[in-house]
């Protein structure tokens, strides 16, 4: 017998009390919790949240991003930035600033010795202050999130905001690699001491872009 | 390993130790309670969480077969194993196959508990851990001791010395004059491990969850070295026990909101990863799934016990738990401490050893660890059922087999005691005259110390005091001096 049947015939054996003609549904699960805490002001609890857990976030409009951006990138002392397609090439036409594609071919290597990478997402959560990529336009690969020290992430605002998980849930496409962001990246492992950046991102900014 | 009572005793009596465990787990219990507090559904959260693991374990078969067809319509392959030494063997074989000797780890219970990490070795493959705390634990070759902070036994001294020791054996060593300061330990991880993440080929991870419907993995971490492992290698292993599956995408709403709050307390971990079997151009190109029963199953036939395969490993109810606090995780005998483990290292491995007959009793039953379950384990209940297994032994499923096992040994004297307590209960009368016999020889009753099989049970208590006269003497006696006023 592969182990495979043998496993399946173990659970059928240990369910022996589950009446054989019961199907999964009729099993209840009550889902009378909230569909959202509902916030007032999505946005700002976003911002809020996201600030309580160390990412830097800033607020512009449309016309204000590309110079917000530049300004971000500067003041970093930034040399090189990742560009994933489908992004703007107004938003990281910084002069200084050499503009690295993100392909196929980009090794893991490479990434390291870029200074940050700039995104779009595809929907953040206000209640848990979450950014979702999805490998979607101007958001890449996963790595190119991840390798760089620096990532500045654009979220347009009201639009790609949502109160709640359960509200983001629906929006995504679970075929797709998805990377859930909330702050930069952090360990507690010392003494329970909050350290920021261990092996992703040390600085998170985000730029809440209000339409 | 040594049975509960004697391994946890050299850890009750080292200052070092429990200053550390006690820092640590009243720091997690009050954020945890603060951020369980944020959300005035959680009741309703909770009941749901169960409601779906209880859905998903009656119908375990169903789901992991529609997991198993998911996952690999989306380009993964599904591997099968029925126990640690199976499940070894794959693993061991598909990085073989790649032709690498060195891989890299998300921290992974399952791969811990079954000891993947030696086995490779003993194949000539260096498992390098990538969690700061399994790192910390690796290099000072050592054990973990919780489920979510497995370092919590070390402070940031002996962190310290641990890398300053051990780091350049396995790789990039600890910068010159490394202090203690938390920041620093964090940097310096950082650039030892840096280097092996941008050269693997080969990364090996566990999961959160599987969606049966979608045949997506979920990974939820803090540090990024999970991300590291399951986007940056050429080819991707998960090893996963058979209870992580869920039923839908949709049950993600209820576990992403519950599982954060109550393992790190905190709104939403830094980091989530999901992946559907391989995508172009994107992440590993080969995915690997094995999935691991390992006495699972044999948990999931026993009805009381079944509800352990609920556990999300938050690790909630180890910081809320008084023996856990000054015991530690090690005295546990497995990568399970705490009151889960108490219920469910036994249920996977038996109660045949006398470490893990031992564990059901390495509880105080105050059910602090029920109160704080994001699923709802009656963690006291499950504990009381396994001491009576173990007392008088009864029927249990065994790799899959159904067999009756015999009472574990030096349990006699609980076991006649029962017995005599049953007869005396049932018998009204010997119960009075054994109460008045023995308030009269109370003299007799040693202070401090029983004698004979008594004695084990009083090296950690104290003798109560008998008193003069039984209560229901003393009732009488009250109900007839009031009615003669």
């Amino acid at each position: 017998m592969s182990a495979r049947e043998m496993v399946l015939a173990r659970v059928r054996r240990a369910l022996a009390d589950v009446p054989r003609e019961e199907t999964p549904d009729q099993v209840p699960v009550v889902r009378d919790y909230l569909a959202s805490h509902s916030p007032a002001d999505p946005v700002g609890m976003l911002a809020e949240h996201l600030a309580d857990y160390r990412a830097l976030v800033h607020h512009t409009d449309e016309a204000g991003l590309p110079a917000l951006i530049g300004g971000l990138l500067t003041a970093r002392g930034a040399r090189s930035v990742v560009v994933p397609q489908g992004l703007p090439a107004a938003w990281t036409a910084v002069d200084g600033v050499r503009q690295v594609p993100d392909t196929a071919e980009l090794t893991a290597a490479e990434l390291d010795a870029v200074d940050s990478v700039v995104t779009g997402c595809a929907v953040a959560i206000a209640e848990t202050g979450t950014i979702v990529l999805d490998g979607g336009p101007a958001q890449g690969r996963r790595r190119i999130t991840l390798v760089p020290d620096h990532h500045v992430v654009v979220v347009r605002a009201p639009e790609q905001v949502v109160d709640s998980v359960g509200q983001a849930l629906p929006r995504l496409v679970p075929g797709r690699p998805l990377t859930w962001i909330s702050g930069p990246s952090a360990t507690s492992d010392i003494e329970l001491d909050r350290v920021e950046g261990v092996h992703g991102p040390r600085t998170l900014e985000v730029v809440l872009v209000r339409g | 390993m040594p049975p509960f009572p004697r391994a946890a005793k050299d850890a009750v009596g080292d200052t070092t130790l429990r200053g550390n465990l006690r820092h640590a787990t009243h720091t997690i219990r009050d954020k945890r309670a603060a951020a369980v507090a944020e959300l005035p559904d959680w009741d309703r959260l909770r009941a749901a969480g169960a409601a779906i693991k209880d859905r998903t374990l009656r119908h375990l078969d169903h789901y992991l077969e529609q997991l198993e067809a998911s996952v690999t319509a989306a380009g993964g392959i599904v591997h099968w194993a029925a126990d640690a030494a199976e499940a070894n063997r794959i693993v061991t074989d598909l990085v073989r196959e790649t032709g690498e000797r060195e891989v890299i780890k998300v921290k992974s219970m399952a791969t811990q508990e079954i000891g993947l990490n030696e086995a490779l070795e003993a194949a000539g493959i260096r498992a390098n851990e990538t969690d700061l705390a399994e790192l910390i634990v690796q290099l000072g070759d050592d054990l973990p001791s919780h489920i979510l902070v497995p370092a919590i036994h070390r402070n940031r001294g002996e962190i310290r010395d641990i890398f300053t020791e051990k780091m350049a054996r396995w790789g990039r060593a600890a910068p010159e004059g490394l202090t203690d300061s938390p920041a620093e330990l964090a940097e310096a991880a950082r650039l030892h491990l840096r280097e092996k993440f941008l050269r693997a080929r080969v990364g090996i991870s566990g999961a959160n969850f599987m969606v049966a419907e979608t045949g997506t993995l979920v990974v939820v971490e803090s540090e990024g070295n999970g991300r590291m492992c399951l986007t940056l290698p050429e080819t991707l292993i998960s090893v996963v026990g058979i209870e992580k599956v869920i039923p839908s995408w949709q049950d993600l709403e209820v576990f992403l909101q519950t599982l954060p709050r109550s393992s790190t307390a905190e709104r939403m971990n830094p980091y989530t990863s999901m992946w559907t079997g391989t995508t172009d151009g994107d992440g590993p190109r080969v995915f690997h799934l094995v999935l691991l029963d390992n006495g699972r199953t044999d948990t999931l036939a026993d009805e009381v016990g079944r509800q352990a395969l609920r556990c999300i490993r938050c690790s909630a109810c180890l910081n809320v738990c008084p023996v856990y606090e000054r015991a530690g995780g090690h005295a546990y005998g497995s990568p399970y401490p705490g009151p889960i483990g108490a219920i469910l290292t036994p249920q996977l491995r038996g109660t045949a050893s006398e470490l893990d007959a031992s564990l059901p009793y390495a509880s105080s039953l105050c059910g602090a660890c029920y109160e704080v379950c994001p699923v709802a384990i009656d963690i006291p209940e499950v504990l009381v059922h396994l001491r009576e297994r173990v007392v008088q032994g009864g029927p249990v499923t065994v790799r899959g087999t159904r067999t009756r096992i015999r009472p574990a040994k030096g349990h006699a004297a609980e076991r006649a005691a029962l017995r005599a307590a049953t007869w005396a209960l049932d018998r009204p009368g010997a119960l009075r005259a054994g109460q008045r016999l023995a308030g009269r020889a109370r003299r007799l009753v040693p202070r401090r110390r029983l004698l004979g099989p008594g004695r084990a049970w009083t090296a950690s208590r104290d003798v109560p005091a008998v008193p003069a006269e039984p209560f229901r003497d003393w009732w009488q006696r009250r109900t007839r001096e009031a009615g003669g006023e």
